[in-house]
């Protein structure tokens, strides 16, 4: 492989160039770029096993940097295992990428659409090994207590107001499921991976779970007359 | 947990109030998103639903603050 002007030449036969990131450039440009990304993955024998081999550093490199954010909210874990994370996730961020090149619509640069196979990749399994030693509590290990220092005594007493009813539309409206969801994840800080992954089910269907519970909380709280849009000018 | 109630943990509990997209069509759509943003575009018109669904879902809005990060990064050294 041989780099030219900042991008790879793949070799005979192929006059594709891969540049490692998003490179600068005008939108032709970029589409071309693009272009040339799905012709060398769609391509046959050494051409493709190249832009493969281009395309896992590029995904390492952003699992690396995703590392890198996270370090000190992980800074007991050795550096050593965090590579190895980064790495895991740049493996499955390519498998997914490779199976899904047909879902790629062309609506950002293709390393844009790529990155975030191995950002997700790399954020969900730095977040679990965050939790890894943590205990998920499901329950409230108590209501919150009435009180925010930076408040007047009137709005106080009207959060107050709203909590009690909030604690009340939570007993009558919610199923045990979306209580201990909605606790877990808004109370007790559970990440929703990780919480997804001790209840095995999936980001998404625990979102919706969320979702849905703050919907039926919203409408009981506003047919009961809390007016919450006062609560989003606070 | 934070053991005081305040304003921030109704928020959090409420979650948006405007429709929002769930997981999947976020991260479907997310690095649409994100180079509109990065151009300075009206990302939040042309992808109705993302904001709410930043401000509702902290898993997804840090997969967006990692990317949009990441590709400011990378425009910024090309």
């Amino acid at each position: 492989m041989e780099l030219v002007g900042g991008a790879v030449s793949l070799g005979t036969g192929m006059s594709s160039q891969l540049p490692i990131g998003g490179g600068a450039g005008g939108p032709d440009r970029a589409k071309a770029e693009s272009r040339a990304w799905l012709d060398a993955l769609r391509s046959k024998g050494s051409a493709r096993e190249e832009a493969v081999v281009r395309l896992h550093a590029l995904l390492l490199r952003a699992a690396r940097f995703e590392v890198a954010r996270r370090r000190a909210a992980l800074a007991r874990v050795r550096g050593e295992e965090l590579d190895d994370i980064a790495v895991q996730a740049a493996d499955d961020a390519l498998v997914a990428v490779l199976a899904k090149l047909d879902d790629y619509r062309g609506a950002s640069r293709f390393t844009t659409w790529a990155y975030k196979f191995a950002l997700l990749e790399a954020g969900v399994r730095l977040r679990r090994r965050a939790w890894q030693e943590r205990e998920v509590v499901l329950e409230p290990e108590a209501w919150p207590l009435m009180g925010d220092p930076g408040r007047t005594i009137e709005s106080q007493v009207e959060l107050g107001g709203l909590m009690s009813a909030l604690e009340r539309s939570i007993n009558d409206c919610l199923t045990e499921h979306q209580r201990e969801v909605l606790v877990a994840l808004t109370l007790n800080g559970v990440p929703l991976d990780v919480l997804a992954e001790r209840l095995s089910t999936s980001r998404g269907a625990l979102y919706k779970t969320l979702h849905d519970a703050r919907r039926k909380l919203r409408a009981d709280l506003a047919r009961r007359g809390f007016s919450l849009d006062d609560l989003v000018e606070h | 947990m934070d053991t005081h109630m305040s304003h921030d943990t109704v928020k959090r509990m409420l979650g948006p109030a405007e429709p929002e997209l769930l997981c999947e069509e976020c991260f479907e759509r997310l690095d649409e998103y994100v180079e509109l943003e990065v151009k300075g575009e009206q990302a939040d018109e042309l992808i109705p639903g993302m904001r709410a669904h930043l401000e509702g879902c902290p898993a997804c809005r840090e997969d967006h603050d990692s990317l949009r990060e990441l590709v400011r990064r990378e425009r910024a050294q090309t």
